[in-house]
């Protein structure tokens, strides 16, 4: 019996590789297992190899594993491609037509198990896109469980194409199934424990969860062009858009994007962009315009490695640096980094708030690991009481001046278009508290101050990094973003050997209260960077802030997020 | 009343004495207030360049962009507040060389805002370059022995693109300039008035007297069909024609139409993520 699995699939693009992945998920987190899933692909649409990887456990956890304990291969190249991965006992399901592997083709002592796909795919008419789902059953006998579970999740994927398909599909699913069940060996060796968690759960990629977290954050306006990885929030916002009142537009291109969420912004409309490396590049002059507007925006960054087009459907965290320093002049910002699915929605709701109480931009870093992957978050996290954005705009007094320097903080009152003694000009050149164009000295000075005076605002009530692990520690692990899950996977494993380490997470990463952060960090043993790029950038922007320098960094830049098995081999190394 | 004092600013203009912006400006003011459009329900989004200037000696909301870049946050302006009078005051260099990907995007989408073009063939804040509305032959900084490309229409561009109004006017009559940005701002979509502009420091060669001797007033506005108005559009040189050359109706699928901003109860969404 095991209490944590992972299942691995790979095929042709095409072939339904990934709707395998999130159907999977989907019926183990509705028995009540936590799930997480990442797909890889290459930037095609037809052709080329595609993967996608669930983890499912009886407790809670936080990044996949490297190793793979079920390999699905509905090609031979899955194999090839991926035997590094599997361990003693480790399962390989594949189709004898396809090659005839043999132990010796193997390092580890894994199990063969060779299934017919494409004769129980002729069996059904011969279309061989149906493997995948022959596959889902087959799993499901591997893991010793019922094939009632997948009978709700395939009627929820193929609902839209009519009860035919989906008698025809569970057919398919029961055929794999009792391929296993009435085979000549059915291994034990990946057996799932009961599940225990009885709290429901949603599975959603990051995407969604900052979809989530931007309509409970009062957003009503969203210009997006497309762009992998983010790709999924334009879904998310379309097919809600009708239900939810909110405007969604796509641009002609990214600088229209931002323009148009800044126009929007200033009527009022709590507003947001999304993009990844590239399509932010063309954002930048915006995000000056925003800084001088002082207008609230928020920005959605999902990275992934560049320079230029770079690996589109890989992942990285190679933009940290850019967002702080995006934009000609000097204006404030925040940035934050969640790293999961609950922390993004939390912190995009959050993000609605912070632009509009400092009247300024807000980014919010995701990369590609985080938006596609799938991810288990407890329904209750959506239920809290949040406050919204767009509430809260100043009624106009008679006095009233957009760009007055005595408002506290160097934040003044907003008006919107069509109040009635509102009028003001937002000027993209310097100006007065009116809005009128100026050059002059004492004035220029006073409006730098002024925009100045919201970062020390915002410095002075930034939030500390979170903090997981043992207090006191032998090994202490910085990190912002995505890199926080595997990290804590890898807590737990240095724990069984005895290796005591902690993880001071940044998810609030900029701006960063100097002394604070220099204390947190000048406190520890040994600490050691783990980050998504070859520079270090949060490494730079700690010693930036902190003086303190992070000498071991973990970097990776492969284009694939950092696997907890990597962290612990630099630990021990 | 909602005369045009209402527009009034402490700011005196800092135009060129003779700048053929003093002529939009009176009009604009001139349209609005026949209009009976309060000063809180317009915004007036500039771009960068002399037109921009205007910003500050017109009491609206107004909002100078980027250069280039008046376009989009004007149709944000006015996606998520129909009510709103949205008009982008553009310069040609502005609104069809930086900007022009976004003119035509505009013109596509049908956004409902106008776009006054400030069409005087020349970048007058930078001193006098070539803009891309420039004649073929004009000498500029830029161009010292004469503009060799092509220049674009914006006219002709707006109604190849799906643009559903579209009138050109002249900077030194203001009485018929008021009523084609009257018939502009009043036009359910997208509206464009290319405006002939004398730039009395940069471009000798097509001065208020050029213009004078070429200009005519088309009749029957706005009757003809878009094909028409098209090969309409294209006729310059000895006559040129001022008038609006086309009036689409479409009444539907208007962008920045009235939109329901409700409350909505996002936890609704999770059951398809179970």
């Amino acid at each position: 019996m095991k209490n944590d699995v992972t299942w691995k699939i790979g095929g042709s693009a095409g072939f339904g590789i990934m709707s395998s992945g999130i159907m999977l998920s989907k019926a183990y987190s509705r028995a009540g297992y936590f799930v997480s899933a990442q797909n890889e692909y290459p930037s095609l649409i037809r052709g080329g190899h595609n993967v996608i990887t669930v983890r499912i456990a009886v407790n809670e956890f936080y990044s996949l594993t490297k190793h793979v304990d079920i390999l699905v291969a509905l090609n031979k190249e899955t194999v090839e491609l991926h035997k590094n991965e599997l361990t003693d006992g480790s399962i390989v399901l594949f189709d004898p037509k396809d090659f005839e592997w043999k132990a010796s083709d193997f390092t580890s002592k894994v199990i063969l198990l060779p299934l017919s796909f494409s004769a129980i795919a002729s069996s059904f008419g011969g279309d061989l896109i149906v493997k995948n789902t022959i596959a889902l059953g087959a799993t499901v006998a591997l893991l010793g469980k019922d094939m009632t579970m997948l009978e709700g999740v395939i009627r929820d994927q193929f609902q839209k194409k009519g009860e035919a398909v989906i008698e025809e599909n569970i057919k398919l699913a029961k055929a794999g199934y009792d391929g296993i069940k009435n085979g000549e060996r059915v291994p034990d060796a990946c057996v799932l424990e009961e599940s225990k968690r009885k709290d429901p759960y949603v599975v959603m990629n990051v995407s969604e969860s900052v979809g989530f977290g931007a309509l409970s954050g009062g957003m009503t306006f969203a210009a997006i062009y497309p762009m992998t990885p983010i790709n999924a929030l334009i879904t998310f916002f379309t097919d809600n858009a009708k239900d939810s009142g909110i405007t969604y537009i796509q641009p002609e291109d990214e600088i229209a994007g931002i323009n148009m969420a800044i126009g929007a912004s200033l009527s009022g409309a709590p507003s947001m962009v999304a993009t990844s490396g590239g399509g932010f590049a063309l954002m930048v002059e915006g995000v000056s315009l925003a800084g001088i507007l002082e207008v609230p925006l928020v920005i959605d960054l999902g990275m992934r490695p560049g320079p230029a087009t770079g690996m589109p459907t890989s992942t990285e965290q190679g933009e940290l640096q850019f967002v702080i320093h995006a934009g000609h002049g000097e204006f404030p910002r925040i940035v934050l980094a969640p790293g999961d699915a609950t922390e993004a929605f939390r912190l995009t709701q959050q993000a609605f708030i912070l632009a509009e109480r400092y009247q300024t931009t807000v980014f919010i870093l995701t990369d590609k690991y985080l938006n596609e992957g799938l991810w288990s978050v407890p329904e209750s996290v959506f239920l809290e009481k949040l406050t919204r954005a767009g509430q809260n705009i100043v009624s106009i007094g008679p006095s009233f001046k957009r760009y007055d320097l005595t408002g506290e903080n160097g934040v003044s009152p907003r008006s919107i278009p069509g109040t009635v003694g509102g009028e003001y000009i937002a000027n993209s050149y310097e100006h007065d508290e009116v809005g009128y164009t100026t050059e002059e000295s004492a004035k220029r000075k006073a409006m730098v101050d002024k925009r100045a005076k919201k970062m020390t605002a915002i410095v002075e009530s930034a939030p500390l990094p979170s903090v997981y692990g043992d207090a006191d520690s032998d090994v202490t692990f910085v990190s912002f973003g995505s890199t926080k899950g595997p990290i804590l996977e890898a807590i737990k494993t240095l724990k069984e050997k005895n290796i005591s380490s902690k993880l001071i997470h940044f998810s609030w990463v900029y701006p960063l209260p100097e002394e604070k952060v220099k204390d947190m960090l000048s406190r520890e043993k040994r600490l050691i960077s783990v980050e998504g790029n070859s520079t270090g950038q949060l490494a730079s922007l700690l010693k930036e802030v902190s003086g303190v320098e992070i000498k071991e960094k973990l970097l990776k830049y492969d284009g694939r997020q950092v696997y907890p098995e990597e962290i612990v081999d630099f630990v021990t190394k | 009343m909602n005369t045009v004092d209402q527009f009034q600013t402490p700011i005196t203009p800092t135009w060129c004495p003779g700048c053929g912006n003093f002529g939009i400006w009176g009009a604009l003011k001139g349209a609005l207030s026949s209009l009976q459009i309060a000063s809180h329900n317009v915004a007036l989004v500039y771009g960068v360049g002399c037109h921009g200037n205007m910003r500050d000696w017109m009491h609206v909301y107004g909002v100078e962009g980027l250069h280039g870049r008046a376009l989009p946050l004007a149709q944000g302006m006015k996606l998520v507040n129909s009510k709103l009078t949205v008009i982008a005051i553009t310069g040609d260099g502005d609104c069809l060389g930086e900007g022009g990907n976004h003119f035509i995007h505009a013109a596509r989408r049908n956004t409902n805002i106008t776009v006054i073009v400030h069409n005087n063939q020349v970048y007058g804040l930078t001193t006098g370059q070539a803009s891309p509305t420039a004649q073929k032959g004009l000498e500029t900084k830029s161009t010292p022995t004469g503009v060799v490309d092509e220049p674009t229409n914006p006219v002709t561009l707006a109604l190849s693109v799906g643009g559903t109004f579209a009138a050109r006017g002249f900077a030194g009559d203001i009485a018929y300039l008021t009523e084609l940005m009257k018939c502009a701002i009043n036009h359910t979509g997208f509206s464009v008035v290319d405006v002939l502009q004398p730039c009395v420091t940069f471009n000798k060669a097509y001065s208020y007297e050029w213009y004078q001797k070429h200009i005519y007033k088309m009749e029957g506005d706005g009757s003809k069909t878009r094909a028409e108005a098209l090969v309409k559009s294209l006729e310059w040189g000895e006559k040129i024609p001022l008038g609006v050359f086309y009036e689409e109706k479409r009444g539907k699928e208007i962008i920045g139409a009235e939109k329901s901003q409700k409350t909505f109860d996002y936890t609704t969404l999770l059951p398809q993520f179970r």
